[in-house]
């Protein structure tokens, strides 16, 4: 009878202190997951970030970041900016138009569903199949371009532009766009219809309401996804290299011809060097796109 | 007097506006439909030209006769059951004992987990590089070793999932209920938290399959064959085939996508807090489609 209610006892049996304070093995539930990512996520990190700093000997080099500045990967470089810039505020411009128009529908008509849906799963398709897909609709040999040609319109008479430049910025609007819609959504929801008729109230006209009111509330979110769209371009690889793959005018697929022992030399250094110069790069702008994402969500 | 007529000349302005932006909604989503349907479509018309300009399934037919293409199928299918597998082993165990034992933890885990997003694959393929130059010569030099690097790519969307389906179950309480009833942790796993997140699991493999059966940078540059890789060096031959096997490929990722936003928006009717279970576009918005 003397001991019921006392909570003591109930807490303390069969527990070993150690210096005041229990000695737990709970941790250990973690180590599988901690282990697995170490060996195959931070180790290959961790190859590229010190590896590009030694040579073929192990001996502590800078000479592979010295080798950034070879002509070809400084025009790889330039030219992966110019795409990425391209595709990143045509499918932001495109994205949002697109989001503009799901938003001014029902919030929870069909039709909104589906656009997000689609949306979620073509942000995400890219690759082969994306290129075999252009090649089949709008290449020499697709539907598209024959039926063109047979009206009079050879839009490939100057050149086969679909497996140049121009072409990689055509096809990757089509993964672009979609991921516009997404980032870009949460935003135009954010926007109140009172808004616009305090504007109204005021004596303000369409024109005044997105100059002064919707444009510049809009405006970090609409920045903070092209950012997010260049650094998504900017990294991608299997879209280029399926369509591309004659010359290899993009940085990743200088990292990869860098890795691989077909094309010239092997240098894997200098591949980890380019990637060091991507990875800058990409964080670089991923951070900028985080920062205005705050300062969206601050209004919106 | 003119009070009278104020609200009829608003309701006209009203009226041509609301006009205006309908005719603006629809030219897009008619634009846009066009975009992203024509190639998809046109993949469909592509293998199934005949040479005479006549519809046949020639090239669907003749899949089976290219032996490398039905290796790397095979190949790529194993890999996404590997994945799929070995992804929930690994993590199910450890967010549920994370919530409920390490919930300092908490923040790291998903640190860790969404850190291959900012991770290019590229890059990732370059420390990877060394690793399985060593694998292939001291372990196995088998595709399926590529599950090892694909658990990691698929760990952000895989944990958003899973996140998204412990949220909105009480698993300290359920948990706490089966071991005070006797249970050991092992039957708390397998027959109280998985059973309650079936549909967050369901979600997350299915995502593990359709990204496994994406991937080509990995693959391509650790000199596997897996079924993209295969349709690029079949494409250069016999682009019919490699096109037809690509949407095949196509349609099966999109029944198993659909199959997650099924599931989700049922899940979504039962517990709507539970919002935005798919993974897909949850949380920090991020592509990682080229």
């Amino acid at each position: 009878m003397t001991t019921a209610g006392s909570p003591a006892v109930t807490t303390n049996v069969g527990r070993p202190f150690l210096g005041g304070r229990r000695f737990s093995l709970d941790w250990v539930g973690a180590v599988p997951f901690f282990v697995y990512v170490v060996i195959f996520l931070m180790l290959p990190s961790g190859i590229v970030a010190i590896g590009a700093f030694f040579d073929a000997n192990n001996a502590f080099t800078l000479e592979n970041f010295v080798h950034l500045n070879r002509s070809y990967v400084l025009k790889a470089t330039i030219d992966t900016t110019i795409v990425s810039l391209i595709t990143a505020v045509l499918g932001a411009i495109f994205g949002a138009l697109l989001a503009y128009a799901i938003v001014t529908g029902n919030p929870d008509g069909v039709l909104r569903r589906m656009a997000v849906s689609a949306s979620g799963v073509l942000a995400q398709f890219g690759g082969v199949t994306l290129a075999f897909a252009f090649i089949a609709s709008i290449g020499p040999a697709g539907f598209v371009y024959l039926f063109a040609k047979s009206h009079g319109f050879d839009y490939y008479k100057d050149s086969l532009w679909l497996f140049e430049i121009p072409g990689l910025d055509l096809v990757y609007l089509y993964f672009q766009i979609p991921l516009m819609v997404l980032v870009f959504l949460p935003a135009l929801d954010g926007i109140k219809p009172q808004w616009r008729e305090a504007t109204e109230s005021l004596g303000g006209n369409s024109w005044h309401y997105w100059r002064h009111v919707a444009g510049p509330l809009l405006f970090p979110a609409f920045l903070g996804g092209v950012l997010l769209l260049f650094a998504n371009s900017f990294s991608a690889y299997a879209t280029v290299n399926a369509l591309i793959n004659q010359s290899q005018p993009m940085l990743a697929q200088q990292i990869a011809g860098a890795l691989s022992s077909e094309v010239g030399a092997f240098e894997p250094g200098f591949a980890k060097a380019i990637a060091i110069e991507m990875i800058v790069i990409v964080t670089g702008v991923t951070i900028l796109y985080t920062v205005l994402q705050r300062r969206t969500a601050r209004w919106l | 007097m003119a009070v009278g007529t104020m609200p009829a000349k608003t309701r006209s302005v009203q009226r041509t506006k609301w006009l205006k932006l309908q005719v603006y909604r629809y030219v897009v989503f008619a634009l846009a439909g066009i975009f992203f349907l024509v190639p998809l479509g046109a993949m469909f018309e592509f293998s199934t030209r005949g040479n005479a300009g006549q519809r046949t399934l020639e090239y669907w037919r003749s899949i089976p006769d290219y032996p490398d293409l039905t290796t790397a199928i095979i190949a790529s299918l194993q890999l996404a059951l590997i994945t799929s597998l070995a992804m929930l082993v690994l993590l199910v165990p450890t967010m549920v004992w994370v919530r409920l034992k390490l919930p300092r933890l908490t923040r790291i885990v998903e640190f860790i987990c969404l850190l291959p997003l900012t991770i290019p694959a590229i890059v990732l393929v370059v420390g990877l590089f060394p690793m399985y130059l060593w694998l292939g010569t001291n372990v196995s030099d088998s595709i399926l070793t590529l599950a090892f690097a694909y658990v990691v790519l698929v760990l952000p969307y895989c944990y958003r999932t899973l996140h998204a389906g412990l949220g909105a179950i009480d698993v300290k309480t359920l948990s706490e209920a089966a071991r005070s009833l006797g249970a050991s942790w092992f039957d708390v796993m397998w027959r109280v938290i998985v059973p309650n997140i079936s549909n967050a699991i369901l979600n997350a493999t299915l995502l593990s399959v359709a990204l496994v059966l994406g991937e080509y940078t990995i693959a391509n540059n650790l000199l596997y064959n897996n079924l993209q890789v295969e349709l690029v060096h079949l494409g250069r031959d016999n682009a019919g085939v490699s096109i037809a096997v690509a949407a095949a490929a196509l349609l099966f990722a999109f029944v198993l996508l659909i199959a997650i936003t099924f599931v989700g928006s049922r899940r979504r009717r039962l517990h709507p807090e539970s919002e935005g279970i798919t993974g897909l576009g949850v949380g920090p918005v991020q592509g990682s489609a080229g």
